[in-house]
């Protein structure tokens, strides 16, 4: 393609050190007799949106539970901001796969639920839940049972409780893989804006691979068990040319061919 | 019921077993099966009686200690059993033995240990409705999507907060299912022990009519406690469908 040009790498080089929000340093992680992780290490830089891509059952939820506090691992130190996790902690908020909401609370009541647990008072806590049901797209849901949305609805609840705590790293597992495909890339482009606007570290479980490069500041390419990092791959140019244009963008196409090719040999 | 392809209103089956009783009561086959109007017409003077309204007052008091007791104690039990590995292992073989055992035997190894009073029925009727409250607490918990065990402790619920914001609400529909087999067995619970601790309340009533052949009597109390026992279960039936609507999608 004519069209197709190299872009300085500095654009959005390595993040300088300081700027590291989540740091994992040679994790390992065995579930009795199977090794899940391997002497995994990798950082995740402040601001900024991370994938983690890989073949099924290579340990991308265990990573992610063990950075959000929920498993403890067998080797190795997980840091967030420099300090040591040694459990959950409001510093991180979990998107669930599956949503995890409360059936018989209210939207209103769910999307409230972990500043109700941390103790704001009510009129306190519903306010700033509203807000966050408003930014999600969900006014007019808040008295609506979880029974009572779509799929997608649901995890923007889910997605509105995770923000609502204000915690500094947002880790969503797979957050999409239970909405249709319009809905999907309606959230991927909501979740692209929200990286821009709220200053926060997310940290992505993905399957798909276009979703990955489509959404992503940094990729990280997980091999099969014993898991460890294979590739960073850090997409810099076509981010700031409008969602719309992304996907035809040549370094887009590239990239998930890139990603494919190494991925290919083990998707038998 | 569906007849004739008209919706007949809940319990009209009862009518047609009626009319049979009274026919078989008017044939005078045995003196156990008295018509059924007598039996009614009895029933509503005795309702009327001090003696009834003693036993009546009697029975709930034993029956609604029994039940609280039974309830407040199983409901936590069942919930810990669910959450904790090793109290279940502990405790599930007794609740299981209790559960089948026939607790009536038991009832003279009460009266032994706590008396001849109030105090032993209560524990008696408690006896029969607590395992299956524990029981269906425990599976209640034990069904709790894992996720949101992990959404509470991600967003940091205390242990406390999370069985009363999460453990007790994931398992109400369970709950309540075996809060209400857990009235129907207390009420049997209540009678055999009025019948065999101390003769008081109902037990002594049907003590009495029966030795004393006075079937219309018997079968009267017999009525009042089956409406009693019935209103309740259904009662509980009500809640139990109105919050299973979130049964499926824990
Ligand atoms: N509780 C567990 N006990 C034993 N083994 C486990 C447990 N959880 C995960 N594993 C194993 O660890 C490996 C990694 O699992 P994990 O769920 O992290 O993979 P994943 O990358 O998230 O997979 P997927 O893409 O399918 O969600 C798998 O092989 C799995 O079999
Ligand atoms: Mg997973």
């Amino acid at each position: 393609m004519a069209m197709s040009q190299t872009k300085p790498a500095t654009a959005k080089g390595a993040a300088p050190a300081a700027d590291i929000a989540v740091s994992v340093r040679n994790v390992s992680k065995n579930y009795d007799d199977v090794q899940a992780l391997k002497d995994l290490s990798l950082d995740f830089p402040r601001g900024e949106l991370t994938s983690l891509l890989g073949p099924s059952g290579c340990g991308k939820t265990t990573l992610l539970k063990i950075i959000a506090g929920l498993l403890p691992q067998s080797a190795g130190q997980i840091e967030v901001d420099g300090k040591t996790v040694t459990g959950p902690g409001p510093d991180r908020a979990f998107v669930f796969q599956d949503f995890a909401l409360l059936p018989w609370a209210n939207v209103l009541r769910n999307v409230a639920f972990g500043l109700e647990l941390r103790g704001v008072a009510k009129s306190e806590r519903e306010a700033i839940a509203e807000k966050y049901i408003r930014e999600v797209g969900l006014a007019g849901f808040e008295k609506s049972f979880p029974h009572q949305l779509s799929g997608g609805m649901r995890q923007r609840v889910g997605l509105a409780r995770a923000l609502s705590v204000d915690a500094q790293v947002l880790l969503l597992d797979e957050p999409f893989s239970a909405v249709d495909e319009q809905t999907r890339r309606k959230f991927q482009e909501d979740l692209l804006a929200l990286v821009a606007n709220e200053q926060k570290t997310f940290i992505f479980v993905t399957h798909s691979i276009e979703e990955a490069v489509y959404v992503s500041d940094q990729i990280a390419i997980l091999l099969p068990r014993p898991s460890r990092v294979s590739e960073i791959i850090r997409p810099s140019s076509f981010r700031n040319k409008g969602v719309d244009n992304i996907r035809r963008d040549p370094e887009y196409l590239d990239i998930v061919d890139q990603i494919w090719a190494s991925l290919r040999s083990y998707v038998e | 019921m569906i007849l004739f392809g008209r919706r007949l209103p809940a319990m009209s089956s009862l009518l047609i077993w009626a009319a049979l009783w009274e026919v078989i009561g008017r044939l005078d086959l045995t003196f156990f099966v008295p018509p059924v109007s007598a039996v009614f017409a009895t029933l509503f003077q005795l309702i009327q009686t001090v003696a009834f309204q003693n036993a009546l007052s009697t029975t709930a008091y034993a029956f609604v200690l029994g039940v609280f007791f039974a309830i407040v104690i199983g409901i936590p039990v069942g919930i810990l059993m669910g959450k904790t590995r090793i109290l279940d292992e502990l405790l599930l073989p007794w609740v299981n033995i209790f559960l089948s055992a026939p607790l009536t035997a038991l009832v003279p190894v009460l009266m032994v240990l706590f008396g001849f009073g109030t105090k032993t029925i209560v524990i008696t009727t408690a006896l029969f409705a607590i395992w299956i409250i524990i029981l269906n607490a425990r599976a209640g918990v034990m069904q709790i999507n894992r996720s949101l065990v992990e959404m509470g402790r991600s967003f940091g619920a205390s242990p406390l907060q999370a069985f009363f914001k999460i453990y007790f609400w994931a398992a109400l529909p369970e709950i309540l299912g075996g809060v209400r087999i857990g009235f129907i067995r207390a009420v049997k619970g209540v009678i055999i022990g009025q019948l065999l601790v101390s003769i008081v309340g109902f037990g002594a009533l049907f003590e009495l009519y029966s030795s004393n052949f006075l079937m219309e009597e018997f079968w009267a109390v017999l009525i009042v406690l089956f409406t009693l026992a019935f209103s309740i279960s259904e009662f509980l039936g009500y809640l139990e469908r109105k919050f299973s609507y979130y049964a499926a999608s824990r």
